[in-house]
């Protein structure tokens, strides 16, 4: 056990992972000799060589396309996007041609490959670098989309992704990249994708969160009179619904939260969803914080853009007296 | 059949004053008036205080991530200075000198990287787009201002901004190729600093040039020191003339030097040897542009002294704008949506501080304020 940060867990795995399998290759720009902008590649350059982590040229369209054509060829790339926001020239290949290949060839090619995108705002980053655009790739059939809320969760979560036979968006929340530390195990392990992580129990509000808001929600929940269960989705498609059922079965109310903005915010398919497999369950509407919809403001308004502690607490507020 | 050559490309280099002051007479003659000179050397250090003044608001909080300009002030400078008013100026981040030398009030840029899109809101008739973050995105833009330019027939061109790295990106490209098969009035300015972050340029082209990535679409290609007041004039407007009077694109590639860091949240002693940067320091703009101006007598300490003593004035009096505006309020981030904000966007605007989310007007508290720190009332 060591006491990680949620880079160096992702660091970890990277590691413990190419050193198992000589089919992975790490591309993308400043992720070699530099060891990312964030430091997540750190030390792999200089421990696996300039044939397995490669300083691509600056093209996001280029790191995703190559990618594809290695994953076909039976290796497993692990391309990374510097910032979300410029998953914009990639989006093509990802959502074209990554998420498609094996349904198009019926399985003839299939894309095995971990696409790693620090995501989110809370940082004071400059524009572009602050966006919250999972939706999209949950929007996209054919791609998995995992977002991790702690550094054990990272560590596993990761390691099931470079091992999953199809595409996956692995997003990291920046904002808790070195926010905190927790133990995290030495050894190997994984994280099944599509498992969803009960994070509090409690008995009269469900609150799924993911990513970075999961701590927002755990400070909101910290001061809160009410008994509140807390799901950390972890993986957002495939979404685990069962967990979300079986809670909101037992609290009859929930409140969704998320960065991203409002509409057509996951919030919209969990409450959708909710309304489909606990609807005779419900004693209120299920509510949603989240982003708003305009563009992710520059960093001086970014926390008036995102829920915090007082805004979720005010929701489960609303939905409590309902 | 006889195997003929099918090509034969040769790309020129253009320096006038180079990095030991030694200044080429002939192509340097009548290119750019004493006073100008002295203006524009008065300019660049204005910019490069202001450089350094950014780097320690950075450094003490008071400001975010910020991309230092250092020693390439010459590049934006002389291009600008080749231009007319009513050209665009297509930028990303790195031409600070050539935006001022325009007329943009300084403390536009420090609000943007203050976090304030307020620094974006560029004044009318500037022809000068906001800063561009996503690498390689604006040359399209520059491309269809260009474009709108040929058709009203304003005479007006545009000229962008962009480094080695963003040649790769497929943006580039399309826009190179816009602009010469439609005949458009564009100046390609790449500013090849070495590096893009910690890549240096070879990853982006293994070509022996920068510039035969214009030749590649059929357009007028030429290499220049970017450190050179000189040969950027002379570069900038010869295309210029080219874009005005042909409607024809030119791809210039300006060689300098990033001495900085990326930008404040990058260390490059990670990646790149000091020995190399000390090399660069001695091409610096301001170096030979100060040698130039001794040896015709245009200039002494006492001036040096001034141009800094102003300097620091204008700097300082433009962070205190900056620093001294009303902080944006939370309904900023709505109230340029649309020209019409939809009903939605308006109750979320109107219930954000008394809602979760804002879409129980009937609920609203007056008495609960989550944003009290931000009244706008
Ligand atoms: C589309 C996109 N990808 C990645 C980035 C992150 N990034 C910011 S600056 C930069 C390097 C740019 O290098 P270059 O074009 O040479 O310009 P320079 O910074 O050297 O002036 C990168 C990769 C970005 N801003 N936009
Ligand atoms: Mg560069």
């Amino acid at each position: 056990m060591a006491n990680l940060t949620l880079v160096q867990a992702i660091n970890l795995a990277l590691i413990q992972e190419m050193e198992e399998d000589d089919r992975i290759i790490l591309l993308g720009e400043d992720v070699g000799k530099n060891g990312g902008v964030f430091r997540v590649t750190e030390g792999l350059w200089q421990r696996f060589g300039g044939d397995r982590v490669v300083d691509s040229p600056l093209a996001e369209s280029g790191i995703l396309g190559t990618s594809i054509g290695l994953a076909m060829a039976g290796l497993r790339p692990i391309p990374e996007i510097q910032f979300e926001g410029f998953l914009g020239p990639a989006y093509d290949q990802i959502c074209t041609h990554a998420a498609r290949m094996r349904t198009r060839t019926r399985g003839a090619y299939t894309v095995p490959l971990t696409i790693r995108v620090p995501v989110g705002g809370g940082i004071h980053a400059p524009e572009l670098h602050s966006d919250s655009p999972e939706t999209i790739y949950t929007h996209t059939p054919g791609l998995k989309v995992v977002m991790p809320a702690s550094p054990y969760d990272a560590k596993g979560l990761l390691i099931s992704a470079i091992r999953d036979p199809d595409p996956v968006i692995f997003f990291e929340p920046k904002r808790i990249y070195r926010a905190f530390r927790e133990e995290v195990p030495e050894d190997e392990y994984t994280i099944p994708i599509g498992e969803a992580r009960v994070v509090q129990e409690g008995e009269q509000i469900t609150m799924v969160s993911w990513g970075a808001s999961v701590i927002q929600c755990m400070n909101a929940i910290e001061n809160c009179n009410h008994s509140v269960e807390l799901i950390d989705l972890r993986t957002i498609a495939p979404m685990d619904m069962q967990a979300i059922e079986q809670s909101v079965k037992k609290t009859g109310r929930c409140v969704v939260v998320h960065e991203a903005p409002k509409t057509l915010g996951l919030g919209a398919e969990i409450a959708s969803r909710i309304m489909e497999h606990c609807f005779l369950h419900l004693e209120a509407p299920v509510q949603r914080v989240a982003g708003f919809d305009t563009i992710m403001p520059y960093y001086k308004l970014e926390l008036d853009y995102m829920p915090d502690a007082a805004r979720i607490t005010k929701a489960v507020e609303e939905v409590s007296a309902y | 059949m006889p195997i003929k050559k099918a090509l034969n490309i040769s790309i020129e280099h253009v320096s006038i004053l180079d990095e030991n002051g030694k200044f080429d007479e002939k192509l340097g003659k009548n290119l750019i008036p004493d006073e100008d000179v002295v203006r524009l050397y008065e300019h660049i250090i204005l910019c490069r205080h202001l450089d350094e003044v950014a780097f320690k608001l950075q450094r003490s909080g008071r400001m975010g991530t910020y991309p230092e300009n250092r020693g390439q002030e010459a590049t934006s400078v002389g291009a600008v200075y080749a231009l007319e008013g009513k050209d665009w100026l297509v930028p990303c981040y790195r031409e600070n000198a050539g935006l001022y030398l325009r007329g943009l009030p300084i403390e536009y840029v420090l609000l943007h990287w203050m976090g304030d899109e307020r620094g974006n809101q560029i004044p009318e008739d500037l022809h000068i787009t906001p800063i561009a973050i996503p690498i390689g995105t604006q040359m399209l833009h520059a491309t269809g201002l260009a474009w709108a330019s040929k058709y009203r027939g304003d005479g007006g061109i545009s000229c962008t901004f962009f480094g080695d790295g963003a040649t790769s990106e497929g943006d580039f490209h399309e826009a190179a190729n816009f602009a010469s098969n439609l005949d458009l009035p564009v100046i390609f300015l790449c500013q090849n600093n070495g590096w893009a972050i910690s890549v240096p340029s070879s990853i982006q082209s293994s070509a022996p040039t920068f510039a035969q990535r214009g030749v590649a679409y059929g357009m007028h290609s030429v290499q220049c020191d970017g450190n050179d007041l000189f040969a950027m004039v002379k570069v900038v407007r010869e295309a210029a003339e080219r874009a005005r009077k042909e409607n024809r694109p030119t791809f210039i590639e300006a060689i300098t030097y990033r001495l900085g860091d990326h930008t404040t949240a990058d260390d490059a002693r990670r990646y790149r040897d000091a020995d190399t940067v000390e090399a660069w320091t001695k091409k610096d703009p301001l170096i030979r542009l100060r040698k130039y101006l001794d040896d015709r007598k245009l200039w002494d300490d006492k001036r040096e002294k001034a141009a800094l003593a102003n300097a620091k004035e204008a700097v300082s009096a433009a962070v205190k704008r900056a620093e001294e505006i009303e902080p944006p309020k939370t309904e900023a981030m709505f109230n340029s949506m649309y020209e019409t904000l939809h009903d939605e966007l308006i109750l979320q605007r109107e219930t954000m501080r008394t809602s979760s989310i804002g879409q129980n007007p009937s609920e609203i508290d007056p008495a609960v304020s989550l944003h009290a720190q931000d009244t706008t009332d």
